[in-house]
């Protein structure tokens, strides 16, 4: 009965704060072990978008992951579908240890696994084991996003969805933290990226979609999007 | 991360807990020997406030969720306990099924509060939580027309002390020829509920729910990324402070044997949320010393400003009334300057502050 093609798919999405559209009815999919991009200009609507997906907003029309249908899952009920959000501004629990929010992470789970997935975690970001007892606000802001994603791997996300994770990092960092990114992508999770870096977002991403005031406006690969002259003048500072 | 307690240290543990279990039963005997029964009455009150303090701790220091009106669950409580045991209805209930109840209904007020404030938070939450508990308090005062269920502004009078095996505590008890006040045998029972809901907070602080409310103070996004139910677990965190108000209410009518509306004015909400700032939000041995200083202190001030001033100055050049206010006031601002996160803060805000601290020499 399923007609849909990707892992995420989202039919005229449409998010109002108020009177106020942010979202007007976009459409676009991820399929499965891609990894995708969503660019675009401070409140073009990305980071809308993403909370409708991690149902922290409500909206309206289509969002289908893995064929379930958003709209009946409690924002709550995502993470054990596999459907994990890595929050705008990190997000990490400030007064918990590393340690502590890392297993904040697998709240829902109550398998044999987390074990085993904490070592995976501490593998992919050595940083975290070093300080795993110190507390999480006393972290670096990248080391605090290293967490953030680290957190979100202990769900076992299919489809990780990321918000502005270069912000506020210093450019360093910011390259550190796209290292992850892709290590977590060759995995095998998918993941859906909101960047206002276009630049290095469309360098880690097979696609790309750019929104501008609440509409994709240019979807296609990121090699096209980043040679094509209206992206470079736009987002990439040409 | 817990460790297991090794041997030693669980035989200090227990010798520890035997100590204070031998301090608590003698304290009132001491007091009442030394100082008299109206210091053991102080001290009565000061286990209801520090029920009332680790109730509101749940809402405020665990999950985060500034409450301003929290005195209204204490009320419900008590005009609970009021009307089902005393002649106003002529219902004589006993107080072992007035308790229990007491704490479900004041528990389900904390589901009414707590359901349309989910989302929201700090200033605003603080609006509406005062509003709240004045809406509780003003009912009380005009529910004696048309109907009176409430006995209005005059309060509730001759409510029925609680009995433990057919003899009252208010009465005193004569045992092997001693006699034991009621306030002592009030202490008693207060001791023993005050160190079951220590017991029931330390608990869930280190249950599946707590660390959910500790995920929800720090960032509720998150904490719903992460799976947690945000709304069950703040209307949990409502209706749990909620039933220790309401246990704590029913406790205070059986004990003063009166009750009135003015006892539950937003002072009273401001004064236990004082106690679990003061003494260290989160830390339940904080809240504890937060409740007992701030109930003792006042009246120290009340009986000693007096006097002292007679000794110092020759006379009583300022009423002992208003000075304790005044350094009542001048204490909290001294202690949140140079204690910021409470006379005895939860470890891991301690060590944060430490951290921070270093950090910065750095």
């Amino acid at each position: 009965m399923s007609t849909d093609r990707g892992l995420l798919d989202v039919l005229n999405l449409e998010v109002n704060y108020g009177g106020i559209a942010a979202v007007k009815g976009i459409s676009f999919i991820v399929e499965t072990g891609e990894m995708v991009c969503l660019i675009g200009a401070n409140g073009a609507g990305k980071t809308s978008t993403l909370k409708a997906l991690a149902r922290m907003l409500p909206a309206r029309g289509e969002m289908r992951y893995g064929g379930a249908k958003l709209h009946e899952l409690p924002a709550h009920a995502l993470i054990g579908k596999g459907l994990a959000l890595v929050p705008e501004g990190r997000g990490v629990f400030a007064r918990l240890t590393v340690a502590e929010n890392l297993d904040m992470g697998a709240y829902h789970r109550s398998d044999e696994g987390i074990t085993a997935d904490l070592g995976r975690v501490f593998d992919l970001l050595p940083r975290l084991k070093e300080r795993r007892t110190q507390l999480a606000g006393t972290l670096s802001g990248g080391e605090q996003q290293m967490l953030a994603i680290g957190r979100a791997l202990m769900g076992r996300p299919k489809l990780l969805l990321l918000d502005e994770p270069s912000m506020g990092l210093a450019p360093l960092m910011v390259q550190k933290v796209f290292e992850v990114i892709r290590t977590v992508a060759a995995q095998g999770v998918t993941i859906l990226l909101v960047e206002q870096n276009a630049k290095l977002a469309l360098e880690v991403c097979g696609r790309g979609y750019v929104m501008e005031s609440g509409r994709i406006t240019l979807a296609d690969t990121a090699k096209n999007l980043a040679a094509d002259p209206r992206v470079r003048v736009a987002y990439l500072g040409e | 991360m817990k460790k297991l307690p090794n041997a030693p240290e669980r035989k200090r543990a227990l010798l520890g807990t035997a100590l204070i279990a031998v301090a608590l039963a003698v304290l009132p005997l001491v007091v009442a020997g030394t100082l008299g029964n109206t210091w053991v009455r102080i001290l009565d009150y000061a286990l209801l406030y520090i029920i009332l303090a680790l109730g509101l701790n749940i809402v405020v220091g665990f999950a985060g969720l500034l409450d301003l009106g929290y005195i209204a669950f204490y009320a419900v409580g008590a005009y609970l306990y009021a009307l089902l045991a005393s002649p106003h209805f002529g219902i004589h209930w006993p107080a072992w099924a007035i308790l229990p109840l007491g704490a479900i209904v004041a528990g389900f007020f904390g589901v009414v509060l707590g359901a349309p404030t989910l989302r929201l938070r700090g200033d605003y939450l603080a609006i509406v939580t005062l509003g709240f508990g004045e809406i509780i308090r003003i009912f009380l005062n005009n529910l004696n027309a048309p109907v009176n269920i409430t006995n209005g502004p005059k309060g509730i009078a001759l409510i029925d002390p609680i009995r433990i095996g057919g003899h009252s505590l208010s009465a005193p008890l004569d045992l092997f020829g001693v006699t034991v006040p009621g306030v002592v045998l009030h202490y008693y029972l207060f001791v023993l509920l005050a160190v079951g809901i220590v017991f029931v907070g330390i608990r869930l602080q280190d249950s599946r729910i707590g660390r959910a409310w500790v995920a929800i103070r720090e960032d509720e996004i998150a904490a719903k990324a992460c799976g947690i139910d945000t709304r069950n677990v703040k209307l949990l965190a409502f209706a749990m402070g909620a039933s220790f108000g309401g246990v704590a209410g029913g406790l205070f009518a059986s004990f003063q044997q009166f009750v009135s509306p003015e006892s539950f004015g937003l002072l009273e909400s401001v004064m236990v949320l004082c106690m679990v700032v003061l003494g260290g939000m989160g830390n339940i041995p904080g809240v504890i010393l937060g409740g007992l200083l701030l109930t003792l202190l006042p009246e120290a001030f009340r009986y000693g400003a007096g006097p002292v001033q007679q000794v110092l100055l020759g006379r009583v050049l300022l009423d002992p009334e208003s000075l304790r206010m005044l350094l009542f006031g001048v204490a909290l601002i001294a202690v949140m300057l140079y204690r910021p996160a409470g006379l005895w803060p939860e470890a891991r805000h301690r060590r944060e502050l430490a951290e921070a601290a270093a950090e910065k020499k750095a």
